[in-house]
C-alpha cells in the first residue's frame, strides 16, 4: 500500500554536545594533574643478626653529620670539626668525598676497578655518617640529605663531563653506571639516639 | 536590475556544528585518561619540604603507594589530638601496621612491578625525626626498600 520503502528518520544529535560537555567539565573538576616528586632513597636491607655489627672504619675515611635536638648541624671529619650552617654542607661533603688535594686527613685514594670501563683512582672507602635525634626536625634532615644529595650530583656531573663530555644526567645508562661507580653513594644512617627525656 | 542584486535581506548561513561533538569527545578523552581520581581523603596536614635541583618527578604512579606523616587536619584533631600520625590509606595507623600495608599494596601490583615499588613519604615539615625513623625501620623490615621524601620543588632557579 505505501509506496516504496520507509525512510527511517534522522536521529537528532543535537544533544551530544551538550551530554559530552558535562561530562567534560566533570572530568576537568576531577583531574589533579600534581605530579609526584621527591627525593629518591634507598634504605639497606634489614638484617636482623647484623643489628649491632660494629665495621672498623679507618677514621680518615668517615664523616660524621649529626643533626641534634636543637636542629644544629655538626660536622665531623679529618679537616672539619664545628657545627656548620647548611649551606657549608655541600662544599665540605665534595671535599670530603673528592679529596682532591690528597689530603692525609681525608679520605684515602685507591684503585678501583669499574666493571666495562677501567681502573680508576678514587675514595672508595669513605663514609658519611648521617646521625639524627629523635626530636630532630625533619626540615632540617632533609635540607641535610639534600645538600649531601647534591655533593654527588656536582662531582658526578664533573667527572662525566671531563670523561665523556656531558652532564651525568645527559650520559647512557652503561656511562651512568661508570660514574656512580667512581662517586657512589656512601650515606649511612643510623638509627637515631634519644638522649636525656623522653618525648 | 543587476543580476548581483539579491532580492531582500541577506541570511548569514548557519554555523555547521556538526563536528563540535567530536571536538569535545577528544578533549573528553584527554582528560579521562589524564585524570587519577584522588581515592584517599588525607587527613593529617602535610607540608613538605621543599628542595631544590635533587628533586626528581616521579613517573610511573602505578608504582607509587604513599604513606602520609603529620599532624592531623583540624576536623580530627578533637579525636586524635595535634601530635603526628601515621596515614594509610584512608586509615591512621601505627607504625607496627606499615609491614601489612606494604604486603597489600605488593599484592596488587603486577608480577613484573613488585621489584619497582616505591614508596612515597609524604612528612610534613615540621615533623620530628622520631617517627620519621620508625616507619622506615618498619619499611626496611617490610623490604619496600624504594622510598622517596617527596618534596616541592623551588619555583625558582
Amino acid at each position: 500500500m505505501g509506496k516504496g520503502k520507509r525512510k527511517v528518520p534522522g536521529l537528532n544529535q543535537s544533544s551530544t554536545a551538550d551530554i559530552s560537555f558535562i561530562l567534560l567539565i566533570f572530568f576537568l573538576v576531577t583531574t589533579s594533574m600534581d605530579t609526584d616528586s621527591g627525593l629518591s632513597r634507598r634504605l639497606p636491607e634489614w638484617d636482623p643478626d647484623a643489628v649491632e655489627q660494629e665495621m672498623k672504619i679507618k677514621e680518615r675515611n668517615v664523616m660524621t653529620v649529626q643533626v641534634n635536638k636543637n636542629n644544629e648541624i655538626f660536622v665531623k671529619n679529618g679537616v672539619v670539626n664545628r657545627v656548620i650552617d647548611v649551606s657549608e654542607l655541600k662544599d665540605i661533603a665534595k671535599e670530603f668525598i673528592a679529596n682532591p688535594d690528597d689530603n692525609v686527613n681525608l679520605p684515602i685514594k685507591e684503585d678501583y676497578d669499574i666493571k666495562d670501563y677501567g681502573v680508576v683512582v678514587t675514595t672508595v672507602k669513605h663514609v658519611i655518617s648521617l646521625q639524627t635525634d629523635r626530636t630532630t626536625n625533619y626540615e632540617i634532615y632533609f635540607q641535610v640529605q639534600h645538600e649531601l644529595s647534591k655533593a654527588y650530583t656536582e662531582l658526578r656531573d664533573a667527572w662525566a663531563k671531563k670523561t665523556f663530555g656531558k652532564k651525568f644526567s645527559e650520559c647512557d645508562e652503561s656511562e651512568q653506571a661508570v660514574v656512580k661507580g667512581v662517586y657512589a653513594n656512601k650515606i649511612s644512617e643510623a638509627e637515631p639516639k634519644q638522649y636525656g627525656t623522653a618525648q | 536590475m543587476s543580476k548581483f542584486r539579491s532580492n531582500g535581506k541577506r541570511e548569514m548561513p548557519e554555523l555547521n556544528t556538526s563536528s563540535l561533538p567530536d571536538l569535545i569527545f577528544t578533549v573528553l578523552f584527554f582528560f579521562m585518561m589524564v585524570t587519577s581520581m584522588r581515592d584517599v581523603e588525607v587527613k593529617v596536614q602535610v607540608k613538605t619540604p621543599v628542595g631544590g635541583t635533587e628533586i626528581e618527578k616521579l613517573e610511573r604512579k602505578s608504582l607509587v603507594s604513599h604513606i602520609y606523616i603529620g599532624p592531623p587536619s583540624k576536623t580530627y584533631r578533637a579525636i586524635y589530638g595535634a601530635a603526628p600520625r601515621i596515614q594509610l590509606n584512608e586509615f591512621f595507623a601505627e607504625p607496627e601496621a606499615i609491614r601489612e600495608f606494604v604486603v597489600a599494596e605488593r599484592e596488587s601490583m603486577s608480577e613484573k612491578d613488585k621489584p619497582f615499588m616505591k614508596m612515597s613519604l609524604k612528612i610534613d615539615q615540621g615533623v620530628q625525626m622520631g617517627i620519621v625513623t620508625d616507619v622506615k625501620q618498619e619499611l626496611r623490615k617490610a623490604r619496600a626498600l624504594n622510598i622517596v621524601y617527596s618534596a616541592t620543588k623551588e619555583n625558582k632557579n
